[in-house]
């Protein structure tokens, strides 16, 4: 069963007073829970989350299927992201994501056997100047990817 | 060339912290606003002509003087979502000059009479988070934010809320559903967020360029910021230029500055032997122009409407010869499909049928007819739903149809590109929004 860490409730508890209303800490502490979960919200962390926080599990619930950043499976440990919106697919985004499947022998959305990685093809994500761009968990972005610097990436990531 | 107010101190790693915004001038508009009346201030915005820099272009001062007069709390909410395709100009604005974001904010919750503000930023920019928080800390530590403010007796308090991957929490009502711990869901107006936004309380929404405009509106005066910019669209604005330029970046001239001078002295014109085909002159939603359009428009809003399209954003994506139209509305369909919330029938349905249908077509199994049935689902798309999502998919595929038939008609004929002379199959595999609901 999943339980915060005593530093995860703490600050879970520090968001439920920071905003107007309760409801406002559930995105924030879907975050801090994902994270301590190994990259996804499984659902036993609804459950103990709605107890930390008292409030129902429809809530909690609500808002972790509306949100993408929200993973409602497992993720590999590298959660690989490449932009194919417009200008990325333009600078071969798409390209990029079909290399990088079929040299993890993946499908979108698919975790490598070894829980390393899982890619998928993510919208916008507001750098378009330096397309194709990446982000990796939710890591600071890596700008104007091509084939060599993404291999590059998948052998140092362990 | 360009003008630059909001970005004239991007390139000083210093900005961003106070201390070195402080050399530059930071805060001290908001001492001058302090010595303004509110409703000053709100007439200053008004006769300067600033328009808002989200995406609908509503003007500024008019937007705040629907604030009802009846004693109740006021938010100020910045809309810092920017999840339109192709923008690019409010993360850089958060990472390089933050405290110019905070300074517009505060003399407009002043202006406004807020106590309280967010800065509702998207999910996945941890680094505009992570800087915009460090500066509200800074600015509280300066006594920029507080009580009493500068001994103004006016104040004010600001936070960072984290979206988590939805377009359609950039759509104000969302913004607030979102915010109140809600999934982003839009609402139907009336009643407008000025009367019943965050928590039913009266709340104006702005984007993070219209808020730090604010400042300079300030500092130089309405007539002086009116001087830049055209009759009805006044002052400058930042332009994310993308796709196939030699420079693209984000580049701030006056509005109406010509799209020309922009994609060839600003941008460094097109790659080597390449011609441009057409232009999305204001992200994604915006109906592209053609090539002779492009060469013949000026980055204004009674330009672009008159031409069809729209400003928008000033998300600006440049497309040469070498692109298959067919392709990139693909691209486009999928975004709004899967960010269609599923409230209303016709943008949940059309966002999928339109998406489903340029899919065929790209796989060799278009049909002749599918060409105007893409016309057709998108018409019956338009002006019938809760937001401007819906809109947002229809109008660029009228205008890729209409303005780009032959390609269209060459891939249904001939199963592959007309332009790249290819059969193109996306392996798109993501859930939808609207699927995702119980
Ligand atoms: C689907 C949709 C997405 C939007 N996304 C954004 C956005 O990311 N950022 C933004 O400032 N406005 C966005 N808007 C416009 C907002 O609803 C609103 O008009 C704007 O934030 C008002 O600020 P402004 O008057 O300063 O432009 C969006 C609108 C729609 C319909
Ligand atoms: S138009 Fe689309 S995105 Fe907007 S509220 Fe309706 S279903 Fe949701
Ligand atoms: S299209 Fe990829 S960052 Fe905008």
């Amino acid at each position: 069963m999943f339980q915060l860490s005593a530093d995860g409730k703490k600050k879970v508890q520090e968001y439920l007073k920071r905003y107007e209303t309760k409801r406002s800490a559930i995105i924030p502490a879907l975050y801090i829970a994902q994270q301590e979960n190994g990259g996804w919200v499984s659902p036993d962390v609804v459950k103990h989350l709605s107890e930390v926080m008292e409030l129902p599990m429809t809530h909690i619930n609500e808002v972790l299927t509306f949100y993408t950043m929200f993973n409602k499976k497992p993720v590999g440990r590298h959660h690989i992201q490449i932009c194919t919106n417009v200008s990325c697919s333009m600078a071969g985004g798409h390209d990029l994501a079909d290399y990088l499947c079929e040299r993890l022998g993946v499908v979108d959305g698919e975790m490598t056997k070894d829980g390393r990685f899982t890619i998928s093809r993510a919208e916008c994500l507001g750098s378009c100047d330096t397309a194709p761009v990446i982000q990796i968990n939710i890591d600071d972005y890596i700008e104007n990817v091509d084939k060599a610097k993404l291999d590059q990436l998948v052998n140092q990531l362990k | 060339m360009e003008v630059k107010l909001l970005t004239e101190h991007y390139d000083k790693p210093e900005f961003k912290n106070i201390e070195g915004y402080k050399k530059h001038g930071g805060y001290e508009m908001l001492k001058k606003a302090f010595k303004m009346k509110p409703k000053e201030i709100i007439e200053e915005v008004k006769a300067s002509g600033l328009r808002g820099r989200g995406g609908a272009g509503f003007p500024t001062g008019m937007k705040w003087s629907f604030l009802p007069d009846n004693g109740e709390t006021r938010y100020l909410l910045c809309n810092a979502d920017e999840g339109e395709p192709g923008t690019f100009k409010d993360r850089m604005m958060m990472e390089k000059a933050p405290h110019q974001l905070i300074e517009g904010m505060i003399i407009s919750a002043y202006a406004v009479n807020s106590t309280k503000s967010y800065i509702y930023i998207r999910g996945e920019y941890t680094q505009s988070i992570r800087t915009i928080e460090k500066a509200i800390k800074e600015a509280y530590e300066a006594g920029y934010l507080g009580k009493n403010i500068l001994g103004s007796g006016f104040s004010h308090d600001m936070d960072v809320y984290s979206g988590a991957g939805a377009y359609i929490c950039g759509e104000e009502t969302g913004l607030i559903s979102s915010l109140e711990g809600k999934k982003g869901q839009p609402k139907l107006k009336p009643p407008f967020p000025a009367v019943q936004g965050y928590l039913e309380k009266p709340t104006i929404v702005n984007n993070v360029e219209t808020l730090a405009a604010v400042k300079y509106i300030i500092r130089d005066g309405a007539a002086a910021y009116k001087k830049y910019g055209t009759e009805k669209s006044a002052g400058t604005k930042l332009f994310s230029v993308s796709g196939d330029v030699v420079k693209p970046g984000n580049y701030e001239v006056p509005l109406g500055y010509s799209l020309k001078d922009l994609i060839e002295k600003e941008c460094g014109g097109l790659k080597p032997g390449r011609k441009l085909k057409a232009v999305i002159p204001g992200g994604s939603s915006a109906p592209v122009l053609n090539a002779e359009e492009s060469y013949r428009a000026t980055m204004d809003y009674e330009c672009l409407a008159q031409m069809g399209s729209m400003l928008g954003s000033g998300a600006v994506i440049i497309i040469d010869d070498s692109r298959c139209m067919v392709d990139l509305l693909n691209v486009i369909l999928h975004f709004y499909h899967h960010e269609s919330c599923g409230q209303c029938t016709p943008c949940r349905e059309g966002t999928g049928w339109l998406e489903k249908i340029v899919t065929s077509i790209m796989s060799g199994r278009g049909r002749p007819q599918d060409i105007d049935l893409l016309d057709t689902v998108a018409q019956n798309m338009k002006g019938r739903t809760i937001c401007a999502l819906s809109d947002a998919a229809a109008l660029p595929t009228i205008s890729f149809v209409q303005k780009f038939r032959d390609e269209f008609e060459y891939y249904v004929r001939e199963g592959r590109s007309k332009v790249t002379g290819k059969q193109l199959r996306r392996h798109n595999n993501r859930g939808h929004h609207a699927e995702m609901h119980h």
